[in-house]
């Protein structure tokens, strides 16, 4: 990435987020001071029983322990308007899909909110060309600018209905870098969208560059016949996620 | 790259010397203020209430650390997003902050200020929060305790670094960032 950069200040920011990174590990602090909303995906094998504590208990359980323990910062509020924070980091966002098989995995991500907050949703006819779709999403990345924290992993559900558009933008940010989409055609797709990204100009931290996305991942979904929605979920360079399988 | 040195309190004469895209690291005194801390000194100020720290002469970090372990100053402390500040810098400003620390783009109203009362802002590196804990020298709570991460703390930095994003000639980092590509 660093070798992409010809602007000094874009370089010089690279170094500074790899540097951060090294202290983060040898030195135990959090990457970021935002350690995020607890975004939970379950998959659960439908011949699993679970007995005992009530699943989502287990969950928040954890996360509560997990954010006391280590230092973490709490950022959630018990409601929207009124804003008291919960002190522990809990309710954790949950999402379950009954799969085949007798396996839980567990797909956790730390979602911060500089960048959830840039998400965007655009019901499109489903006329619209590709390229359409691909000018909204630079739109969209240009207007956020500096604020999710680029170089940016970009999430984009297409399809289905609004709701389901939005949780795929989020899912889709569940690959690794250097994953496609395995579908050819939307294979290509994220390639293109990620390099009219990367030329938007916006660069590391919004100060200029050629690294402004450093992923795109697109998970699509069937839709009826007179809807196209495209929602996306952006995430900061902090890419912070893990997976258990049970 | 070059990186300029300057302390705290910001004087006029520095500010002046301040363009954007300076690289500066910065030496002395912040404040931290984020949402609610914001919020809550409007709420006092409408109240006619007398705020428990001064504002006037200081630069503000908006910023809301994680917890300090035991035996360190602060846990991560980087940058958040400036733009939710953004109603409130003409009050500030007015209080007589002379400058603020964040990251990303701020409004069009909150640029003009900077210029009107010879003020800067500063983008720090937003998610860096471990590589700027460590230019963090000392670290306590001067205000609304009861806001936890969000409470105004009074930091002692030494090199902190940060950009030149918006400087008092109004010259914004984020408009010349794009256009140079265009």
């Amino acid at each position: 990435m660093r070798s992409r950069e010809t602007l000094p200040l874009a370089a010089e920011t690279l170094n500074i987020l790899i540097e951060n990174i090294k202290i983060a590990e040898e030195e135990k602090i959090p990457l970021c001071q935002d350690c995020g909303s607890v975004i939970i995906f379950l998959e659960l094998g439908q011949e699993i029983e679970i007995t005992g504590e009530y699943l989502y208990d287990a969950v928040n359980s954890a996360v509560a322990e997990a954010y006391s323990k280590f230092y973490l910062r709490k950022s959630i509020v018990a409601d929207p308007l009124r804003r008291k924070n919960t002190g522990t980091n809990t309710p954790a966002f949950i999402h379950t899909d009954i799969v085949p098989g007798k396996t839980l995995t567990i797909d956790v991500m730390l979602k911060g909110g500089g960048s959830e907050n840039m998400s965007a949703l655009r019901m499109f006819r489903p006329t619209d060309s590709v390229e359409k779709i691909i000018d909204f999403i630079e739109e969209t990345v240009t207007a956020a600018g500096p604020n999710p924290c680029p170089p940016i992993f970009l999430g984009i559900g297409i399809g289905g209905t609004a709701d389901a558009a939005m949780l795929n933008a989020k899912k889709a940010l569940l690959k690794n870098p250097g994953d496609h989409n395995p579908d050819p055609f939307y294979r290509d797709l994220e390639i293109r969208i990620l390099e009219r990204v990367n030329n938007t100009g916006i660069g590391p931290m919004g100060f200029g560059g050629n690294n402004s996305a450093a992923g795109v991942y697109i998970k699509e979904a069937p839709a009826h016949i007179a809807s196209l929605p495209v929602a996306l979920n952006l995430n900061c360079h902090s890419f912070r996620k893990g997976r258990r399988i049970l | 790259m070059e990186w300029k040195k300057i302390t705290t309190p910001l004087s006029s004469d520095v500010i002046k010397t301040l363009k954007c895209g300076d690289l500066c690291l910065i030496t002395g005194k912040l404040l931290t203020a984020r949402d609610k801390a914001h919020e809550r000194i409007a709420q006092m100020s409408a109240a006619g209430e007398i705020l428990p720290f001064e504002l006037k002469g200081e630069l503000i970090y908006y910023v809301g650390p994680t917890p300090a372990k035991p035996g360190e100053i602060i846990g991560a402390a980087g940058p958040t997003t400036s733009s939710r500040m953004d109603p409130f810098s003409s009050m500030m400003l007015e209080l007589g902050i002379k400058g603020m620390i964040g990251k990303g783009k701020r409004d069009r109203h909150t640029k003009e200020l900077i210029q009107k009362y010879c003020a800067v802002y500063f983008s720090s590196f937003g998610g860096a929060g471990a590589y700027l804990s460590k230019r963090i020298k000392s670290s306590k709570i001067i205000a609304f305790d009861d806001l936890a991460s969000e409470a105004v703390h009074e930091l002692f930095v030494e090199d902190f670094p940060v950009v030149v994003a918006i400087d008092m000639y109004g010259e914004d980092i984020y408009e010349h960032a794009v256009q140079q590509y265009r």
